[in-house]
């Protein structure tokens, strides 16, 4: 089943000879627990690309089906909540709540979604502690390092059991060992997973790879999920 | 290999077996590849040449192998010399370098499609070190032979997007 399809999805910017295609015409379907990573460098239309999948830039053209649903003629609003229902964000820069601790950072989307105080509560906690972080729920951001702030992000990308998990940069900010704790956490999720990264060893995680340039997709491989990852390092 | 298992001598007389497995734990996933034989082949060739010594030891009787081997004063000084030297190994990316050079100037092939599928064998590497660093189970130590692994193939994979970049260029500017 396919959960997120783009078709001619397009963004343009300026005008006459100063005309980008930050995206140009992209087709694309994600299957349903699909680990898909997009890399490629900086101003290839990566970021841009998980900004119009997410309903948070318009696109010029083209159109983007969410489960099913075509979602870039939504008005703001229930693009708003759509968002905060289905679709779950990690970002470079954490976007934590610096005043907040980590557990009320989590249970705030559960909150938001309308859910009871004790239900959103419960669902955090029990979140903290899938990500490794049970015995860090009452710290602030602060207190915390980036490999777990981000780990913090993680569990409030999945409180309100989105459809699809996209990530923008999620090592971005990371050391090594911050991010092998986060390329393992990606690893267990279940649910659809979009990395856009120029990080290539987000690669490690995903099942399909794409490579974008200019815009458009210079490549597009799917992996096999078991590898003899042993074997092959020695060869 | 002969330095690393004089060094490895260098605190005390040690079986051969005692040699591979020490290792094997330090290489991690990477050490399964190493060929039992090995160790003793080099343990023969380091006694040839003087830099160690071997003795029958009572052992356990389950161990085939009973020699015990120890370093010479002149092993010792070749680990003394190992351990202040600099040498370090160069990736050779000249190869590949005139491999797109003599593609584009011959019209041979398109060079921007040579990086391409070169990414894609350097991409197949990098994910397969990265895979194994990700098992919990691995000891950190070893851990660490892996990111080296992995880092060295993240800057490769940074060189092979600037050469895409400079032969996209060339290629539109033509």
């Amino acid at each position: 089943m396919t959960v997120l399809e783009a078709r001619g999805l397009t963004k343009r910017y300026g005008r006459d000879s100063a005309l980008v295609r930050a995206v140009d015409e992209i087709d694309l379907a994600v299957p349903a627990g699909q680990k898909l990573a997009v890399m490629g460098p900086s101003g290839c239309g990566k970021s841009t690309l998980l900004h119009l999948l997410g309903g948070l830039q318009e696109p010029s053209d083209g159109e983007v089906w969410l489960a099913g649903r075509r979602i870039d003629t939504l008005s703001e609003r229930a693009l708003a909540r759509l968002r905060r229902d289905t679709i779950g964000f990690v970002f470079q820069s954490f976007h934590l709540m610096d005043e907040l601790t980590a557990v009320e950072n989590v249970e705030l989307a559960a909150l938001l979604a309308g859910r009871s105080p004790r239900t959103a509560r419960r669902r955090a906690l029990h979140l903290l502690d899938q990500v490794g972080l049970a015995d860090r729920a009452g710290h602030l951001p602060a207190q915390l390092s980036g490999g777990q702030r981000q780990r913090v992000a993680v569990a409030r990308a999945l409180t309100n059991e989105p459809l699809i998990v996209l990530a923008d940069e999620p090592t971005g900010n990371l050391d090594s060992a911050a991010t092998l704790e986060v390329l393992r956490l990606f690893e267990e999720l279940d649910t659809t997973l979009i990395v856009v990264t120029h990080d290539t060893r987000i690669s490690a995680i995903a099942d399909r790879m794409i490579t974008m340039r200019d815009g458009a997709f210079a490549d597009d491989t799917r992996l096999a999920g078991a590898v003899r990852a042993v074997r092959a390092v020695q060869s | 290999m002969q330095d690393v298992v004089l060094a490895m001598l260098a605190k005390e007389p040690a079986h051969g077996y005692e040699l591979r497995s020490r290792m094997r734990a330090a290489l991690g996933p990477l050490g399964e590849a190493m060929n039992a034989g090995q160790i003793y082949v080099t343990l023969a060739r380091l006694a040839k040449a003087g830099l160690v010594t071997s003795e029958h030891s009572d052992g356990r009787p389950d161990r085939p192998d009973r020699r015990v081997y120890a370093l010479t004063p002149a092993g010792q000084e070749r680990v003394v010399a190992w351990l202040a030297e600099v040498s370090w190994p160069r990736p050779d990316l000249t190869e590949f370098h005139l491999k797109l050079v003599a593609a584009a100037t011959a019209r041979l092939a398109d060079p921007v499609a040579l990086v391409d599928a070169q990414r894609r064998e350097v991409l197949r590497r990098m994910r397969d070190a990265q895979r194994a660093a990700l098992d919990r189970s691995i000891d950190p130590v070893a851990g660490l032979l892996l990111e080296g692994v992995v880092l060295r193939l993240r800057a490769d994979l940074d060189w092979l997007q600037e050469c895409e970049r400079m032969w996209t260029g060339r290629k539109a500017g033509a």
